[in-house]
């Protein structure tokens, strides 16, 4: 390398082990203060979901559980899930407004893993999960709700619900990656978070449901996730909502995390 | 290795759009290529292959003598890219979004602490460095820019057009980094629609148009070509356009044109020439609201290789 010889060169890239690691977290780092920085951007995952518990719990509270308690109780663990996956949906419209900036360009001209940037989006937004589970505990607590387990299983319910939202959300890096635009990435994910997210036995129990209704809330992944957060919250059986969310999580990351990676590969 | 960078016989097709025609571009390390066009004569999409954004459909590129598709991660390791429009996060700060740069180069935190305040230091941003660069002026995002493609000391730099829309003092102040950069060794491929910064940077120039050279040389055999300076004259008067165009005549040799309403041009030689068009028409009484002596402008380069004036000026008079 003839051009380099008369250089000084001060060995700056020396290869140091787990590179997509240190690069994945420095740019969750970027994530993150981007996301504090315009702390609007976290409205969807605090106001929102305060509305939802409040126009469910005083709407239909006394309707379906005959008192507002019982219902915030049932509801609570359930709506958990809910805002922390619609959460996610974020993440893709965030990565489909960035990569049509120059920074992206920028990145991909760099001597790094191609999946770097995506898992950085997707580790930095995990603030945004952290926040949700945080502002409705909060909420909750001043309504009335109290956990009837014990801490070590809230944490745990905190954390499973936590990781499903993590997990979910490379199908929206996916969307993110194909859609033109960031319209687009919300248009699709909210067709595909109703069904998902009100397709359960969140606000009503599934036995009132029709048969084909009642059909898809047992397949649904996000059941599963519900029930695991009831049961670990509330009491009750745990162990198998527990592992089937668990499943659902495993083969959401390994389904659409290459996809997606391959797809922000191929777009230009 | 004879070239820093070499392209040969690109191609690049956009649907039925070709944005690359077999285009070749090369430059000896420690040079300046500028590449001169139009806007939408692929500037950009050469850039965007040379530093591994985009594949080719046809031809070859190497870095380094290293192939930009099969070795694409090695030539990132070579190669500093600063874009036509700045290329930072405007949500972090000058130091934030240097850091950030060095970490992704495998920096240990520390050590990109230190090069991105020298960095800083040296493009003049030290006292922004704490501030997110979205308040940031236009000139001084292009500065961050610039400083964050050099945080990994590349042999290669791409600079796509990175004084358009600046003023001329913070241009000269590119214009500037630009030298010391070639004088530390690197070799920079510079696009500009500007002759005048291709003039003062390049080595060579390649002028490009739909996708394809159409010149090649130094900035003095290409001014050679195209008419090395030009002298241009409004007269106060409309009425005596025809009195000026013939003082340009006789002192030039050459017939004058008249690219718009109430102005004549001619190209000439050296500067004695303008003081001689002062001298004659004063001598004629013709008073001028604009008497000046520039270089050609790109539509005029064009017109003067091609016969044609370049389609944006076209769709101007249009």
């Amino acid at each position: 390398m003839t051009i380099t010889a008369e250089r000084v060169l001060p060995a700056p890239v020396a290869p140091r082990p787990f590179g997509l690691v240190r690069h994945s977290l420095a740019l969750a780092r970027r994530s993150l203060i981007k996301t504090l920085r315009s702390p609007e951007q976290l409205l969807d995952v605090t106001l929102q979901p305060v509305v939802f518990v409040v126009v469910f719990v005083y709407l239909l509270g006394g309707a379906v559980s005959g008192s507002t308690h019982d219902y915030l109780q049932l509801l609570l663990p359930a709506i958990m899930v809910q805002t922390t996956v619609f959460g996610g949906m974020a993440t893709g419209v965030n990565l489909n407004t960035d990569i049509r900036k120059g920074v992206f360009d920028r990145f991909r001209s760099l001597p790094i893993g191609r999946s770097a940037p995506l898992i950085g989006s997707v580790l930095g937004d995990l603030i945004r999960y952290v926040v949700a589970v945080v502002s409705l505990f909060a909420f909750g607590y001043v309504l009335g709700f109290r956990v009837e387990t014990d801490l070590l299983s809230a944490l745990a319910a905190c954390l499973l619900v936590i990781l499903f939202a993590f997990s979910l959300s490379w199908a929206f890096v996916l969307v993110g990656m194909l859609a033109r635009e960031p319209g687009a990435v919300q248009g699709i994910a909210f067709l595909a978070l109703f069904p998902l997210t009100f397709g359960t036995s969140m606000i009503a129990p599934a036995a009132t449901m029709p048969d084909w209704l009642r059909s898809w809330v047992a397949v649904n992944p996000v059941s599963h996730v519900m029930d695991a957060s009831r049961g670990l919250l509330l009491g009750g059986p745990v162990a198998g909502p527990v592992l089937w969310s668990l499943f659902w999580s495993a083969v959401f990351v390994l389904v659409f995390g290459p996809l997606a990676v391959r797809a922000y590969r191929r777009r230009t | 290795m004879e070239h820093a960078f070499e392209a040969e016989g690109l191609v690049k097709r956009y649907g039925k759009t070709t944005a690359l025609a077999g285009i070749d571009l090369a430059a000896r390390p420690g040079t300046v290529l500028g590449v001169l066009g139009p806007n939408g004569a692929g500037k950009t999409t050469a850039v965007r292959i040379l530093a591994t954004l985009l594949r080719p459909d046809g031809g070859r590129a190497t870095v380094g003598g290293l192939d930009v598709v099969r070795h694409a991660a090695r030539v990132r390791r070579m190669i500093g890219l600063t874009g036509q429009y700045a290329s930072v996060d405007e949500d972090l700060t000058g130091t934030q979004n240097l850091v950030l740069i060095g970490q992704l180069l495998n920096l240990r935190t520390a050590e990109a602490k230190v090069r991105a305040a020298e960095l800083l230091a040296e493009f003049d941003l030290t006292e922004a460095a704490g501030r997110p660069a979205k308040t940031y002026s236009g000139g001084m995002r292009r500065r961050l820019d610039l400083a964050a493609s050099l945080v990994g000391r590349p042999d290669v730099i791409y600079l796509d057009e990175p004084t358009t829309g600046l003023d001329p003092a913070k241009r000269d102040d590119i214009w500037n980094q630009v030298r010391s950069l070639v004088a530390d060794g690197a070799t920079v491929l510079l696009t500009t629609q500007y002759l005048e910064e291709a003039d003062a940077l390049a080595d060579e120039i390649s002028v490009i148009d739909h996708g394809r050279v159409i010149a090649h040389g130094t900035p003095a055999s290409l001014k050679a070509v195209v008419g090395g300076q030009t002298i241009l004259v409004r007269p106060a008067d409309p009425a005596r356009l025809a009195d000026a165009a013939g003082v340009l005549a006789a002192v030039s040799g050459h017939q004058p044109e008249s690219p718009s309403r109430g102005v004549v041009t001619v190209p000439v030689d050296g500067d004695a020439a303008f003081t001689e068009v002062v001298k004659r028409l004063d001598l004629l009484g013709i008073g001028v609201t604009e008497l000046s002596l520039r270089l050609p402008s790109l539509d005029e380069v064009f017109f003067s290789l091609t016969g044609q004036h370049t389609e944006r000026a076209e769709e101007v008079a249009a």
